[in-house]
């Protein structure tokens, strides 16, 4: 059997599955619970600084979008940092971890963007023998209106400045957790780096408003008839999280960055879709949320179990390994021609794809042959835009066969073997300067 | 304990098991269920579904309605199509139509539950009392309508859509045809019948009038000569024979006369049933009185049918229905005289069947069931247009495509005309096209 055991910026689990600092991590019974459930490691709700509690709604914290069969897909939170006292959180989090040794302990936290605010709290942390802190500076609501959580992490200079100040102040690994909600989230991550992180873990939730009430027109969760934009995660985010994930570990300046990846991990693919993304480890939360602690007993043998149909006998073997065929669009080939096809004995007649390529793209599937319902491609006009595939509900029904010979019948160009980019493309430009 | 009382005789079961026995087949869909069963619809293009709906409802669409929390619009698409669409939900037989069609089956053999999601729309809408039609503006145009069946009502429904003054003549004391008086009292439960001719005649514009059939008070050239247009929608009237000797002793009755008395009783336990009852025919006649009769409390049920299962023209879910209550199907077997002791029915005397180069005939082997009561429930194809000139075909009213007879100014759809399914979805669909040919015929 595969060894799932993790090591992570020196801080060890047996696991790579950590449960994301979030209401799931907020207290020892929680955590108790979800260790006793096999998770790998915790990441505690974020901490605040000393004082009076922060303080939560006591109306809706939730809304979700929903799939079919009310498959949760999307959900939304306005719940803010912990809102238990400092002192309670820092016990609990030292016992659990004593009696929890093998287990990974991340201590999140979020006080005000002044070094004395850091310099006070650092200490207390560290004494509770945590492995480690994650800095967030990505939460969207609530907190970032006082300055805290995304505020800081939209300014890539106020990352810098608080990672050397936990540097500085503490010998703790160092985590910076990252806002989705930004336009290039490479900046971010060098700022974490140039401060002296650890590690990065990312994504935070993104801003969002799931749906308005049409009765009283608010935004739900509605509070007392208003609403304010909470932080959206679950499966519908994991694509944004996989391509900012992708887009650090290709950055030239910051390669190599270990990355705990949050986003969606629902099941033990999307996990080893992450960890070939270069992720050290996984954080999941909403997943856990709806369906309870045991689903890690699915990720952790689905992710055994395929390591070893693949050989892999750590992480480490596959970790990463997508990261050198994510490239730029201009680097895609352009000779490569693949079509659609239809495999008719799989097909149950829907017809989905006729209506999608019909009506929305490129008029080629038949849905006729021989005066019956009958759907086949039109490799003539087929694009090969895989609309169809998506479309389809049976798995594998229509699939993408490429053409390596012949001519391709929708360009009347014959099929090139070799490689060949928009870079030196003919109708690109700046091609054309080039070779000028 | 099994009700062994000799001969015919009512009270067979303890007066509780008649509600129980009686209930819904179906029990409706709640809102959940019905959600749900709506997400599993692909929303095909061209749906089969829809293709193999006799009257073309909308179905992906309506499905889609209630998916997206609209129970009333997608009852809306329904009743555009087929304003009887709440007892159609209730007796179509979807197992041979959109059901069958449903790619769900060929992708896992269990299609959507179109007929529940229909039924779940339309009695939600009709829940809410009213009517979602509205008349066009009066065209001072009146039609008769002679009979007030399915195809009667629906094409009643739609000239009085189209601002048309309707009556209808109806024989029986209720309107509603036979879904009122023939189909299996557990898939019209609570009177729905009734309900949905009241829910009908709710758009206005239409009376009925009782104790009128053509030969009866009503000749079809005063129809014409009182009315711009008549449409028949007569149904059948009399059984076929037996052709077995002795069918006219005491406990040998019509199967559709026994279903009409055991709809319009009030109390099924006063409802004599035999304790061996015998079944003659292979439609959904056949599948109702033998249904019923077990649950009424008959110790031995026994269709007795002239083929086999294929060819029997209740389907097989149908025959599955019937098997799974307890009765026998006896296939390639017909009667050949009803055996009588003491001036009654007291078995059937059969011979086996066999299909020759085709052609079906005995094979002179002869076996008896005993049966103090045998139903005769091989069919109606008698229809009573006495004097008319209307051409027939196969004893049935000939129309055209609009449901034209061959007389100008007489329509006709239901069972009474020739080449129909017998379903009452074709008989509401006949209604409408029907309707909406004399319709453009009274603006010409």
């Amino acid at each position: 059997m595969a060894d799932l055991r993790s090591n992570f910026i020196g801080i060890k689990s047996p696991n790579p599955f950590w449960l994301a600092s979030a209401p799931p991590t907020d207290k020892e019974y929680n955590v108790v619970r979800a260790f006793k459930a096999g998770w790998g490691g915790v990441v505690w709700k974020t901490l605040g600084e000393e004082g009076p509690p922060i303080v939560n709604v006591s109306g809706p914290r939730y809304g979700a979008i929903h799939g079919a069969d009310r498959r949760l897909l999307g959900l939304n939170n306005i719940e803010l940092i912990t809102d238990r006292p400092l002192e309670v959180n820092l016990q609990e989090i030292k016992k659990v971890k004593r009696e929890w040794p093998d287990r990974a302990m991340i201590v999140s936290i979020m006080v005000p963007c002044t070094e004395e605010s850091w310099k006070a709290i650092l200490p207390k942390v560290e004494e509770t023998g945590c492995d480690g802190i994650e800095l967030n500076f990505g939460c969207p609501h609530g907190m970032s209106e006082r300055g805290m959580g995304s505020a800081v992490g939209q300014v890539p200079e106020y990352i810098e400045m608080v990672t050397r100040w936990c540097k500085q102040y503490s010998r703790m690994p160092v985590i910076v957790k990252l806002t989705p909600n930004i336009t290039d989230i490479r900046y971010p991550a060098r700022a974490a780096r140039k401060g002296g992180a650890d590690a990065v873990s990312l994504i935070n939730t993104i801003s969002s408003i799931v749906s308005v009430d049409l009765d009283n027109f608010a935004p739900m969760p509605t509070i007392d008839g208003k609403g304010s934009h909470g932080g959206y995660c679950g499966p519908a985010v994991k694509p944004i999280a996989l391509n900012m994930v992708a887009e650090i570990a290709r950055d030239a300046e910051t390669r190599g960055l270990p990355i705990s990846a949050i986003g969606g991990v629902t099941t033990w693919r999307d996990a080893a879709e992450f960890i070939a993304m270069s992720a050290g480890t996984v954080q999941v939360c909403t997943a856990a949320m709806t369906y309870g602690f045991r689903i890690v007993e699915e990720m952790k043998t689905g992710l055994a179990r395929w390591m070893d149909e693949k050989g892999y006998a750590t992480v480490e073997d596959f970790r990463g390994r997508a990261v050198p065929n994510v490239t730029d669009w201009q680097y895609l080939n352009l000779n490569y021609v693949t079509k659609a096809h239809i495999d008719q004995d799989l097909c149950i007649k829907c017809g989905r794809c006729y209506a999608a390529c019909e009506d929305t793209s490129h008029q080629a599937i038949f849905k006729e042959k021989d005066g019956k319902r009958h759907f086949e491609v039109n490799d003539a006009e087929c694009v090969a835009c895989n609309l169809c595939v998506e479309v389809c509900p049976v798995d594998n029904c229509i699939t993408m066969v490429r053409q390596t010979e012949g001519v391709d019948p929708r360009t009347g160009r014959k099929i090139n073997p070799d490689y060949a980019n928009w870079t030196t493309h003919p109708n690109n430009p700046t091609a054309l300067k080039a070779a000028e | 304990m099994a009700d062994v009382k000799p001969g015919i005789s009512g009270g067979r079961l303890a007066h509780s098991d008649y509600a129980l026995n009686f209930a819904d087949i179906h029990p409706p869909l709640d809102a959940h269920e019905a959600l749900v069963e709506s997400d599993r619809c692909y929303f095909c293009h061209d749906a089969p579904c829809q293709v193999a709906c006799p009257t073309s409802i909308d179905i992906p669409m309506f499905i889609r309605q209630i998916q997206t929390g609209h129970a009333k619009s997608a009852a809306r698409t329904i009743f555009d199509q087929n304003i009887l669409g709440g007892m159609c939900a209730r007796v179509c037989p979807t197992e041979t139509l959109c059901e069958e069609a449903c790619v769900r089956e060929e992708a896992e053999g269990k299609p959507v539950k179109i007929g529940l999601l229909q039924r779940y729309a339309t009695d939600t809408l009709m829940a809410e009392g009213g009517h979602p039609y509205s008349r066009a503006k009066p065209t001072g145009k009146k039609v008769a309508v002679v009979g007030a069946g399915p195809a009667g009502l629906a094409c009643a429904h739609r000239l009085a859509m189209h601002g048309h003054e309707v009556t209808v003549f109806e024989a029986r004391e209720k309107s509603g045809g036979l879904n009122e008086y023939g189909i299996a009292a557990y898939k019209s439960t609570d009177d729905f019948a009734r309900k949905e001719v009241d829910f009908i005649l709710g758009i206005g514009g239409i009376t009925v009038q009782h104790g009128k059939a053509l030969g009866k008070g009503l000749s079809l050239d005063d129809l014409k000569k009182d009315h711009d247009a008549v449409f028949l929608g007569i149904g059948l009237q009399g059984v076929n024979a037996l052709g077995a000797a002795n069918d006219d002793v005491a406990g040998v009755e019509d199967a559709v006369d026994y279903i009409a008395e055991l709809r319009q009783a009030t109390d099924l336990s006063k409802l004599p049933v035999g304790r061996r009852v015998v079944v003659i025919g292979g439609g959904m006649t056949a599948i109702d009185v033998a249904v019923q009769s077990k649950l009424l409390g008959a110790e031995d049920v026994t269709i007795v049918y002239r083929r086999g299962p294929a060819q029997m023209k209740a389907s097989a879910y149908e025959q599955e229905v019937a098997q799974t209550r307890g009765v026998r199907i006896k296939h390639w077997a017909m009667p050949k005289a009803v055996i009588v002791k003491d001036g009654k029915a007291a078995g059937l005397a059969c011979e086996y069947t066999a299909e020759v180069n085709g052609r079906l005939t005995g094979t002179g082997e002869i076996f008896d069931l005993a049966a103090d009561m045998i139903f005769r429930a091989i069919g109606q194809s008698h229809i009573d247009v006495t004097g008319a000139a209307l051409a027939l075909e196969g004893g049935r009213i000939k129309v055209d495509d609009e449901r034209r007879t061959s007389v100008p100014g007489i329509w006709a759809g239901g069972d009474c005309v020739a080449g129909g399914l017998d379903l009452t979805v074709a008989s509401v669909d006949d209604g409408r096209r029907a309707a909406e040919s004399i319709n453009l015929f009274l603006k010409a």
